[in-house]
């Protein structure tokens, strides 16, 4: 750490707390199960995504992939494809644009987002397989795809790294995870395990994973002369590919536009700054005309990286009342040289549990592979499989309740970072759901409940996601009619983005719902993080809080012109805004109206652009959203199949927007977690590198015979820290999944199964 | 994918003249399969031969067969009243296939023609001597899950896909087809091939002929039949090991009794001699487990597909069983 940021720690610890947001005692809309506001659009095909647009005169792109992963490219034969009906260019290292290389992702540098740092097709090399080494641009999409079959590749093959099992020994500690360090000590934990009475040791695996978002990545782009770029991106970050945009064409930012109305679903996989971008850029730069590149699925495998596959350990020593005296979390996971992500698995670890000694610490082994990514949930979704496994185990060695075992390990501040929790209800979370679920009535005794040829067992465990703040800005405009628009440049991927933003809005410029709009996907609108880490949400929320915040000020003033006003003599800090207006808190009839404000003041807007502050509340506290997930499971003792047959989710996340969006959310994460649990595993070829099963037909997500009722509970208690005590959710509801269902499993089977995907064969 | 001429057939004689016997071109089905191997570069033909308007009959028959017209949709055959209840195994393997949307299109002659799901022949980079005859083949040590643990060949381990196909199989079907030299009829489990050093020959199909359609012979013992399909998910997904199964039972003995298998071979795998076994036997489980062990002899998986093995004797054993209970209930 820098002596800066140790200074800017400090100080964050000093700082005294904000009084909690007034809004959370007289919200009106916020918290209501209102319809997302595009919800009547997407049913009914209305919502124009991405690869829907079609500027006159476009042209389509294919890439063609390499089938080594590592070496160059002896010989393109283009000849073939370039004579194929339609083909306009032929895009190969030869006659690309020069390019600035991208830069790896660095937060506090938005114009560098890229998950790799490898040049774009700007020379002959290839370092994984399935790069593209060509692209090439037709006048319909079938005959692009037509061509770019018939480009032959000859190739100079290295021998490459590309198996995980046989590279293990190659693992490196990385610099940092993610700024964290990548180990922590805390006393003597291997000692402490070796002397403890109750012990657990256990190595917890699991494989690659695919995002699998069901819109592909698509872009298009056009170009206004030499310096004016256009790009409809499938991205879940406008504002970022528009800078990483500027860096990699050498552009004035303000001479790019990124636009992403709608979004089929990201989930991590479309914020990296990947080369489909790119390369369509670069393609419409070429030909002079509108370019779209939308890939295939197999596309999205192949360029697109997934989830890293892992190996972690978790050993805990343990009194016989259930006091950890050891944690261990080590994990093992891959990412190329050009990626640099060792994926947080550790990180859930590092913020749970009590314990008298810890060790955590991250290792990765560098392969030929496509850049992992971000995947929902990165680290905290397969690092609790291990962590809420290991405590599982050692709640059966215990012969305790798991629910028992958390209340004896819930710690009284966060037992790496040293803080105060800003608002942890963790074991509440838990009690309300035992209580729904009746978890009461679960066996302790393993595999003692059967129906017919299925054994019925029940699993528990913690959910975990840190509830992460960036600055950003709001615009808010309001109208002479007394509405308002709210302008970020935000993404909505599916979630309800816009639905809770409004409501918020409503709430915060006391306007009625329908008055109120929020404009958004567009990266010429104030400044927004990636829809990523679960952050958009609260960090919008922040903006506009204080945006809102100066809009009124100024309103204010011009109020305060008026010698016969209302609010006469009145501070910021004496009014609330409520029935279209401003109002004293103290006198609740002394008010006006926000159109006789303007009317007055002669003005037909009055538009206010503001910023968060710094998300200085994140260094003084342990700031996190907290879950239960409990599940019952039946197992085929024939055929070893597994039927998840129950689902509840209690979550402790701050308050809750809008339950209605918030339950998609948090089912959605639910049902890729049993996914992960069950179903998924991406099949990389441990001789090619190359993956196999890049199609959905072979790559299994959850289909609806997987998934049963999912009950959701929220504990809606609000966090002092945030604006409107609220905590990003998108991400939580995975976490825990796969760990609660082994549990169950074991409970059902007495099968206790380490190795993701829990397919029937280990249960045979 | 390659660029195509299209034609549709008003009859069968039509269809067969359009198709010529260059091998360059395909008749389609519902497309199912042979549209997405045609996106893949698998297959690349340079004409299709649309035959979904004519041939799509389903015709009970004097004796208390069926005869089902080859470009009949999958959906239709799985609802028709006649085989539910005299076929129910081949209404529910067909139901236990692909997803609604798949089954509306696709038809009986495509399905029986569908072509293995193995990741390596669906990858123009991997070697496939199926693909390509004499090339090698990656899956016998590369990812082997879905294939073959029966009648494999060391050129090939892929397993036929269909699940419809393994009730036809169990049901003592033929397969009518038409060529420019006439009509002959093939019996079913004669229709698929195994491996052996010609991978890329699949089926007892001469170049240029068209199946015209299916008969399954009467068989009263198959109102009690049923299909059990063991998979990687809850639906949407190709068998690990699946089992077709007749049983009559007379005074607690096997009177009469089918067993086909699918996921476990590079064709339907009728289990004849598991049959044989059972005939006559106690409808008892030390019987259905000697059946199950007789039905797998020999069997030899890989890497990812040796608990195939046991799944399929478990299977069979536990389906058996199931058919012996009295009321037939699963
Ligand atoms: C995602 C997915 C999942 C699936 N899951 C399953 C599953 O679980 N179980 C299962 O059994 N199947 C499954 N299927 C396969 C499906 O059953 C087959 O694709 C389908 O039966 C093929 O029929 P079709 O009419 O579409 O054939 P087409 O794709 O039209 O043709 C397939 C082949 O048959 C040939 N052909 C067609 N008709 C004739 C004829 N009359 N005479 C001679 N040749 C002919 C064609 O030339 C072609 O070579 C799945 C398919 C998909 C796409
Ligand atoms: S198993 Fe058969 S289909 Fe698969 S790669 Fe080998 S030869 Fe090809």
């Amino acid at each position: 750490m820098s002596i800066m940021q140790t200074l800017v720690q400090t100080a964050a610890r000093f700082k005294p707390d904000a009084d909690p947001d007034p809004l959370i005692a007289s919200k009106k809309y916020v918290g209501r199960a209102l319809d997302r506001v595009d919800g009547r659009l997407k049913v009914t095909g209305g919502a124009r995504f991405t690869a829907e647009y079609a500027p006159d005169d476009m042209v389509y792109a294919a890439p063609v992939f390499s089938t080594i992963a590592k070496g160059k490219v002896r010989r393109l034969d283009t000849a073939a494809a370039e004579s194929s009906p339609g083909v306009i260019a032929v895009i190969t290292p030869k006659n690309m644009p020069r390019l600035v290389t991208p830069s790896l992702t660095d937060f506090a540098k938005l114009d560098k987002i890229a998950a790799s740092n490898l040049p774009v097709l700007q020379d002959d090399s290839v370092h994984w397989n399935g790069q593209v080494i060509a692209v090439v641009i037709a006048e319909t999409h079938e005959q692009a795809q037509e061509a770019a079959a018939r480009v032959r590749a000859d190739y100079d093959a290295d021998e490459g790294m590309v198996s995980f099992e046989r590279n293990k020994d190659k693992a490196i500690m990385p610099k940092d995870v993610l700024g964290e360090p990548p180990e922590i000590k805390i006393g003597d934990a291997e000692k402490n395990l070796k002397s403890a009475p109750v012990q657990v040791d256990a190595t917890y695996r699991s494989p690659y994973y695919n995002h699998s978002a069901i819109e592909p990545h698509a872009t298009i782009a056009y170009w206004e002369g030499d310096d004016r770029l256009y790009v409809f991106d499938s991205t879940q970050w406008v504002e970022g590919y528009r800078n990483s945009l500027a860096h990699v064409f050498a552009l004035n930012r303000e001479n790019i536009r990124v636009m992403a109305p709608f979004v089929g679903g990201g989930f991590g996989g479309k914020a990296g700054f990947w080369w489909n971008t790119i390369l369509c850029a670069a393609a419409a730069k070429m030909v002079g005309r509108p370019v779209k590149l939308a890939l295939s699925r197999e596309g999205v495998f192949r360029i697109v990286g997934g989830r890293t596959v892992a190996e972690q350990r978790v050993a805990l020593g343990a009194t016989r009342e259930g006091k950890l005296t050891a944690l261990i979390h080590t994990g093992l996971t891959v990412t190329p040289d050009h990626a640099r992500y060792a994926e947080q698995c550790t990180f859930p670890t590092r913020h749970l549990y009590a314990t008298e000694a810890l060790h955590v610490a991250q290792y990765v082994v560098n392969l030929d592979m496509v850049a992992n990514t971000w995947m929902r949930a990165p680290g905290e979704s397969i690092g609790t499989f291990a962590v809420e496994s290991a405590l599982d185990e050692l709640a059966v060695e215990l012969r305790m309740d798991p629910i028992e075992l958390r209340r004896k390990v819930e710690p009284a501040r966060d037992p790496t970072k040293d803080t105060e929790f800003s608002s942890r209800n963790l074991i509440e979370a838990y009690e309300r759901g035992a209580a729904e679920f009746n978890w009461s009535s679960r066996n302790l005794q393993p595999r003692s409940r059967r129906d017919g040829a299925w054994l019925v067992g029940h699993g528990v465990a913690t959910a975990y996601y840190p509830a992460l703040r960036f600055p950003g800005g709001a615009r808010v405009r309001l109208e002479a009619d007394g509405t308002a628009i709210v302008q970020a440049a935000a993404n909505e991927m599916g979630m309800g983005v816009a639905t809770g933003q409004l409501q918020h809005a409503a709430d915060r410029l006391g306007l009625p719902l329908h008055c109120v709009e929020f404009d958004y996907g567009d990266s010429h609108l104030p400044t927004s993080p990636m829809a990523g880490g679960s952050c958009q949400t609260l960090s919008i929320l922040a903006a506009t809080r204080a945006t809102v915040e100066k809009l009124h000020r100024e309103l204010l003033k011009l109020e305060q012109k008026d010698s016969a006003s209302p609010l006469k003599g009145a501070k910021y800090e004496d009014l609330v805004a409520r029935d279209n207006g401003l109002f004293l808190a103290s006198e609740p009839s002394r008010g006006v109206s926000y159109v006789e404000i303007l009317r007055k003041a002669g003005k037909p807007y009055l538009e206010v652009e503001g910023v968060s502050s710094a998300p200085m509340e994140m260094m003084k506290y342990s700031m996190a959203s907290y879950g239960a997930q409990f599940c019952e499971v039946r197992v085929n003792e024939t055929t070893g199949e597994v039927r998840v047959a129950r689902w509840l989710g209690s979550f402790d996340c701050g308050t809750v927007l809008n339950p209605k969006t918030a339950m998609s959310q948090l089912r959605g994460g639910i049902v890729m977690g049993i996914g992960m649990a069950l179903t998924e595993e991406m099949l990389v070829d441990g001789r090619s590198g190359r993956i196999m099963n890049r199609s959905l037909a072979g790559y299994h997500v959850p289909v609806n015979l997987d998934v049963p009722r999912i009950d959701v509970l929220f504990n809606d208690i609000p966090d002092p820290q945030t604006a409107l005590g609220a905590h990003g959710i998108g991400e939580i509801g995975i976490t825990g999944v796969a760990a609660a269902i082994a549990n169950a499993v074991y409970n059902a089977t007495g099968k206790r199964v380490r190795d993701l995907p829990i397919t029937l064969d280990k249960l045979l | 994918m390659r660029n195509f001429a299209y034609a549709k057939a008003s009859n069968s004689t039509e269809a067969i003249r359009l198709l010529g016997h260059s091998g360059a071109a395909k008749f389609l089905g519902g497309g199912t399969n042979l549209v997405d191997l045609m996106r893949e570069n698998i297959e690349q033909p340079e004409s299709l031969v649309d035959i979904t308007s004519l041939l799509r009959e389903i015709q009970e028959n004097a004796d208390g067969g069926v005869t089902i017209g080859a470009a009949a949709r999958n959906s239709a055959v799985a609802a028709h009243r006649t085989i539910r209840e005299r076929f129910p195994v081949l209404s529910q393997a067909i139901l236990f296939g692909g997803s609604g949307q798949v089954r509306n299109m696709a038809t009986i002659g495509g399905n029986l023609m569908q072509r293995t799901r193995c990741d390596y022949f669906y990858d123009a980079a991997s070697r496939c001597n199926k693909r390509t005859p004499g090339a090698g083949c990656d899956a016998i040590d590369g990812f082997n899950r879905m294939h073959a643990i029966l009648g494999w060949s060391p050129d090939c381990i892929a397993t036929h896909p269909s699940d419809m196909c393994v009730a036809l199989a169990a049901l003592d079907a033929s397969v009518e087809v038409e060529g420019r030299d006439g009509k002959r009829s093939i019996r079913f489990t004669e229709f698929h091939r195994l491996p052996g050093n010609t991978p890329h020959v699949e089926t007892d199909l001469r170049p240029g002929e068209l199946i015209t359609s299916v008969t399954i012979p009467k068989l009263d013992a198959a109102r009690r039949s049923v299909y059990r399909k063991v998979r990687d998910r809850s639906s949407y997904a190709f068998a690990l090991v699946s089992v077709a199964a007749v049983l009559e039972v007379e005074n607690g003995v096997v009177k009469t009794a089918r067993l086909a298998l699918g996921g476990v071979a590079h064709k339907p795998w009728r289990a004849g001699p598991a049959e044989e076994a059972l005939q006559g036997s106690p409808a008892n489980e030390a019987s259905f487990g000697r059946a199950a062990d007789t039905a797998l002899a020999g069997a030899k998986g890989f890497a990812h597909n040796e608990f195939k093995i046991e799944l399929a004797k478990r299977l069979i054993a536990s389906t058996l069983a199931d058919l012996a209970r009295k009321d037939g209930a699963r």
